[in-house]
């Protein structure tokens, strides 16, 4: 832990200096200015509509800077040979890795952190207070995060062994499939013969991020039940933790030329 | 005990795109360097010296052999715990101020929380960036940036600096200020190890020297015994050239310079020519060891080894 922190906190670090986080100017901007449209569009659907709005630009706006950052933070590393003086520390190669991944993925969470206050401050602003189904969107939220951390985690396995260009373009189609991962399970039940193999095999190996995305739900004031916080947080950990096993196992392996 | 040992250590790196094949880029090493000792590793470019260092900080893994740093395997991380590295052509955290990548490398090392913002101001200090403290990295020059190379390197105290062309891309001023520093490192009682193809660099502050080449060992060698030439040729500059023809009955080499004559001869036999020249009343103007240069070695060790018959003739 003594040498992760310091390579988490120079990540975090540099994600804030190269100015990450004015990302957040353009989400208030979006939230104040969906607030006070949506308000004069209707009175009943307000409040749908911004919760909708609100979660899927959290999700999106953290999804694009996990890919971004994530396909660069090793690739730069070693691409500009930072990687030398640091690895000639007492440092491993894993705690390296993971002292990236802690450091981005805690940089993506604050930025969760900020936005969401900014939207429940719009939707209190909306609605004129707070009311339960709003303690839904936590849940929401809580589920937005575990998918940032699975997304950081595929793009830093990119980054270990692959450019940027091709790691972009890995990442973003895997986050278009695990987005309709429900679709590929219904797929794989209903092929036959080879291709139920296949099917069932790649709907196991993307990320399946139907099952985090209960935005649609909690605007519509339903609960999110305990069982599936429970099972989105194994999986999600699960997850993470084998994908940034394969990428250890390759960064291992790799001389730095 | 060893500061560095190092046992039939060797890369070969696969190349091509459809049909790999093997290119050797460092032949199977033996080395040693003692505790305390200035080492320097001389070489063309493209000799291995980079590799050799690449192979010894982890950044890639050695096909064949092992190497150990005051006993320990080079893929053990504790191994790294007292050395210091400044890689060649040096680049940095650019968003990162001197102080604050002093500190994080300090942390790296395990300096303790209170001590790190000291140690790196005096690192600083040492390299002569003491001013440029506060300044953002992407503003430094390629010199400064050699300069905090050193810095890094230096800024958890270790017992052994490994530095790759430490010297290159520094002014004069720059070099000999460098120069004094590993001087002083070494009065301390640091043990470097340092790779350079600058050979007066070598020689000024090296114990002991080895010479690469094609990513093969040609020779090591004592700097002081290199250089001493207390066993090797004199040489006598006279006036005029008187005794000339006797000098070279005796062997010498002998060669006009102006007003005055030149001659190289073995040692043994310096008596026996004072003696023909004193015979012959010649004004002898001096009387002096010829020294070896550090560049004498080197160009010896290279051409010793290119001059070799291909292993095939030398059969036939």
């Amino acid at each position: 832990m003594t040498r992760i922190l310091p390579i988490a906190f120079n990540t975090y670090r540099e994600a804030v200096r190269d100015r990450i986080l004015y990302n957040l100017i353009v989400f208030a901007l979006l939230i104040v200015g969906s607030a006070l449209l949506v308000g004069q569009i209707s009175i009943e659907i307000e409040r749908i509509v911004l919760i909708n709005m609100g979660l899927t630009s959290i999700s999106i706006f953290g999804v694009v800077i996990a890919i971004f950052i994530g396909i660069s933070l090793v690739w730069k590393e070693i691409e500009r040979r930072t990687i030398y003086t640091v690895l000639a520390h007492p440092v491993r190669r894993w705690e390296f890795l993971f002292g990236k991944f802690v450091g981005l993925f805690g940089t993506l969470a604050f930025n969760a952190a900020l936005m969401s206050i900014g939207f429940f401050a719009a939707l209190i602003y909306l609605s004129h207070g707070v009311s339960r189904p709003d303690t839904y969107i936590l849940i929401a939220i809580y589920f937005i995060v575990l998918q940032l951390m699975m997304m950081t985690a595929l793009a830093m396995l990119f980054s270990t062994y692959s450019s940027p260009l091709l790691s972009s373009i890995f990442a973003f189609a895997i986050f278009a499939i695990g987005t309709f991962s429900e679709d590929l399970h219904n797929f794989a039940a209903a092929a036959q013969g080879p291709a139920k193999a296949v099917m069932t095999a790649v709907a196991y190996i993307v990320p399946n991020f139907s099952s985090l995305n209960v935005i649609l739900q909690v605007a519509h004031g339903i609960p999110v039940e305990a069982g599936l916080v429970l099972h989105n947080t194994l999986y999600a950990i699960t997850y993470t933790a084998v994908v940034l096993a394969c990428a250890a196992a390759i960064f291992e392996n790799r001389n730095f030329k | 005990m060893l500061a560095l040992e190092i046992r039939d250590l060797s890369k070969t790196f696969s190349v091509g795109f459809w049909k790999k094949r093997p290119r050797c880029v460092l032949k199977p090493l033996n080395l040693a360097v003692e505790e305390g000792e200035v080492f320097g590793y001389l070489g063309p470019n493209g000799a291995g010296k980079t590799t050799t260092l690449k192979l010894l900080m982890g950044l890639i893994y050695p096909t064949t052999g092992t190497a150990r740093i005051f006993g320990v395997p080079i893929d053990d991380p504790r191994a790294k715990t007292n050395i210091g590295f400044s890689p060649e052509q040096p680049y940095f955290y650019d968003y990162l101020t001197a102080q604050e990548l002093l500190e994080y490398y300090a942390q790296l090392s395990g300096v303790p929380s209170g001590e790190r913002a000291k140690r790196a101001a005096a690192s600083l200090t040492r390299v002569g960036l003491k001013d440029l403290d506060r300044l953002q990295l992407r503003k430094f020059s390629k010199g400064m940036l050699q300069r905090v190379a050193l810095a890094q390197a230096i800024v958890h105290d270790p017992k052994f600096l490994f530095l790759d062309e430490p010297m290159s891309g520094l002014d004069p001023i720059g070099r000999r200020e460098v120069r004094d520093l590993i001087q002083e490192l070494k009065d301390e009682g640091k043990t470097i190890f340092f790779s350079t193809h600058i050979l007066s660099d070598a020689e000024a502050l090296c114990d002991r020297v080895a010479v690469l080449n094609h990513g093969e060992l040609k020779g090591i060698g004592v700097v002081r015994e290199l250089l001493s030439g207390t066993e090797g040729p004199v040489e006598i500059v006279w006036h005029g050239d008187v005794g000339r023809a006797d000098l070279e009955a005796l062997g010498a080499k002998t060669r006009g310079a102006g007003s005055m004559t030149r001659a190289v001869l073995p040692q043994a036999r310096l008596n026996s020519a004072l003696d023909a020249l004193r015979k012959v009343n010649a004004r002898i103007e001096s009387v002096n060891p010829v020294r070896h240069s550090l560049e004498d070695f080197f160009i010896e060790k290279l051409n010793l080894h290119s001059q070799d018959p291909p292993v095939e003739a030398a059969r036939s």
